[in-house]
């Protein structure tokens, strides 16, 4: 009789230990899966302001040659004779490219990404044209003023693509963590979706032709 | 398809950096052509040591043959972010690069000196103070005056944080600088291999607490002093190209 008893308590404590045990385990479980996903989130959070970031420095030197043009487009007017449809298509070029109204959305948007790499692309074209055509123009060449314009300019387009193989970089990283699993998971739900980089432009990099 | 590009694009742009070597920089002035003389190199670091020390701003000058098909921009970009010239917290470092059989010249600066040095005052040092001596095969003197233009230009866009040697004539304004590095440099015109003759050279001018001045045997590496270690600083691509 008595043996029983204790059998039976044996027995409870036993199933509420073991139920205790899995209660735990299941909370255990769950904290841990809260916390892992507060850290993925947070990192991708990170991650996606790190591409906004290099963005910002990306579309500032932009923003810089487009500042630096009127001024080389003026000291290239005064010289005589100077090819005028060279200059209009680097005006031109710079119209369009100024009248794009560019945000971060951008990254999220391809057809607005392309569009935006094509006008200035094109502007790269009627500059790098614009600065072949000088070296006809050797009193240009000795110009202090043109000089320095011009090196602003090397500058500028120097540091564009310095900034774009580190924008590249971050997206690249960005990209590849939101892709993969179980990271995939939480960029689903909380949308983060792929973002956009600059793609080598066939003919872009090839010097101009100049034909008089 | 689009994944696939950019994953071959990433690839390639590691072959590309695979072809060049970027060398590791232990001193501030290198030079891998032995084009400049022992002594050269050792004046060099003097005055890029003393530079560093009362302005925090780093300058490492390195001479190198040939990088072939590869564009000197990348190279000068890359050779300053691997070795991070400059501090961490004003990204001040400069990178002055020869590339000697190319016949090149660049001068890449760190986000935090894109004020002090733009890219038109690069372009102008190199144009006016250095090709016209290298186009005459003067290479010493003209890397002399590259790194005195340099020097001249920045001066005074920051001071030292955490000044290794103790400061002097706070109060007299920038231009103290150019002339401590002025006056450095002719003190030890004559007495540069000989720790000997340093020990009485200091005791002219007259300078105090700068160490490792006795290290230097033969004077060839520049042990001791104008050594470089990298602070952590930046490069966005700002600075100028020449050639010759």
């Amino acid at each position: 009789m008595f043996q029983t008893l204790i059998k039976k308590e044996d027995t409870m404590k036993k199933s509420v230990i073991i139920g205790l045990s899995i209660g735990g385990a299941l909370l255990l479980g769950v904290i841990l899966i809260v916390m892992w996903s507060v850290r993925s989130y947070n990192n991708l959070v990170t991650l996606s302001e790190d591409v906004n970031k290099s963005w910002s420095l990306v579309e500032n030197q932009y923003q810089r040659r487009m500042d630096l043009i009127p001024n080389l487009v003026n000291t290239v007017k005064g010289y005589a004779n100077f090819e005028k449809q060279v200059l209009t298509d680097v005006t031109n070029a710079r119209a369009s490219a100024s009248s794009m109204q560019v945000t971060k959305e951008v990254l999220n948007d391809p057809q607005a990404f392309q569009k935006f790499q094509q006008v200035q692309g094109q502007l790269s074209g009627a500059l790098s044209r614009l600065l072949v055509t000088v070296e006809n123009y050797p009193e240009l060449k000795a110009n202090e003023n043109f000089l320095q314009l011009q090196a602003q300019l090397e500058g500028t387009e120097n540091r564009i693509s310095v900034e774009r193989k580190k924008f590249n970089e971050s997206v690249q990283t960005y990209n590849t963590t939101i892709k993969k699993f179980p990271t995939a998971v939480f960029a689903g739900i909380f949308n983060f979706k792929d973002k956009q980089y600059f793609q080598a432009v066939t003919g872009a990099e090839n010097a101009p032709k100049v034909e008089f | 398809m689009k994944k696939l590009l950019f994953i071959l694009l990433v690839l390639f742009s590691f072959a590309l950096k695979a072809e060049v070597e970027l060398p590791t920089l232990k001193y501030l002035a290198t030079d891998l052509t032995n084009t400049l003389s022992a002594d050269d190199i050792l004046r060099l670091n003097r005055i890029l040591s003393a530079f560093e020390d009362s302005t925090s701003n780093q300058l490492v000058f390195l001479m190198i043959s040939t990088l072939g098909d590869y564009p000197i921009e990348e190279y000068a970009n890359q050779v300053a972010q691997k070795n991070k010239i400059g501090t961490k917290k004003n990204d001040n470092g400069i990178l002055f690069l020869v590339v000697k059989d190319d016949h090149k010249i660049r001068i890449e600066v760190g986000y935090g000196l894109e004020g002090a040095l733009p890219d038109a005052t690069s372009n102008s040092i190199i144009r006016n103070e250095i090709l016209p001596l290298f186009k005459e095969d003067n290479y010493s003197a003209g890397v002399l005056a590259g790194v005195g233009a340099i020097v001249k230009a920045t001066v005074g866009e920051y001071k030292n944080d955490a000044p290794k040697i103790r400061k002097r004539g706070k109060s007299i304004g920038g231009w103290i600088i150019p002339f401590l590095i002025i006056i450095f440099s002719f003190l030890f015109r004559g007495r540069r291999s000989r720790g000997i003759y340093l020990g009485s050279g200091m005791a002219l001018g007259g300078f105090g607490g700068s160490s490792g001045f006795g290290g230097f045997g033969g004077g060839s590496s520049g042990g001791g002093f104008g050594g470089f270690s990298g602070g952590g600083g930046s490069f966005g691509g700002g600075g100028a190209s020449g050639s010759w």
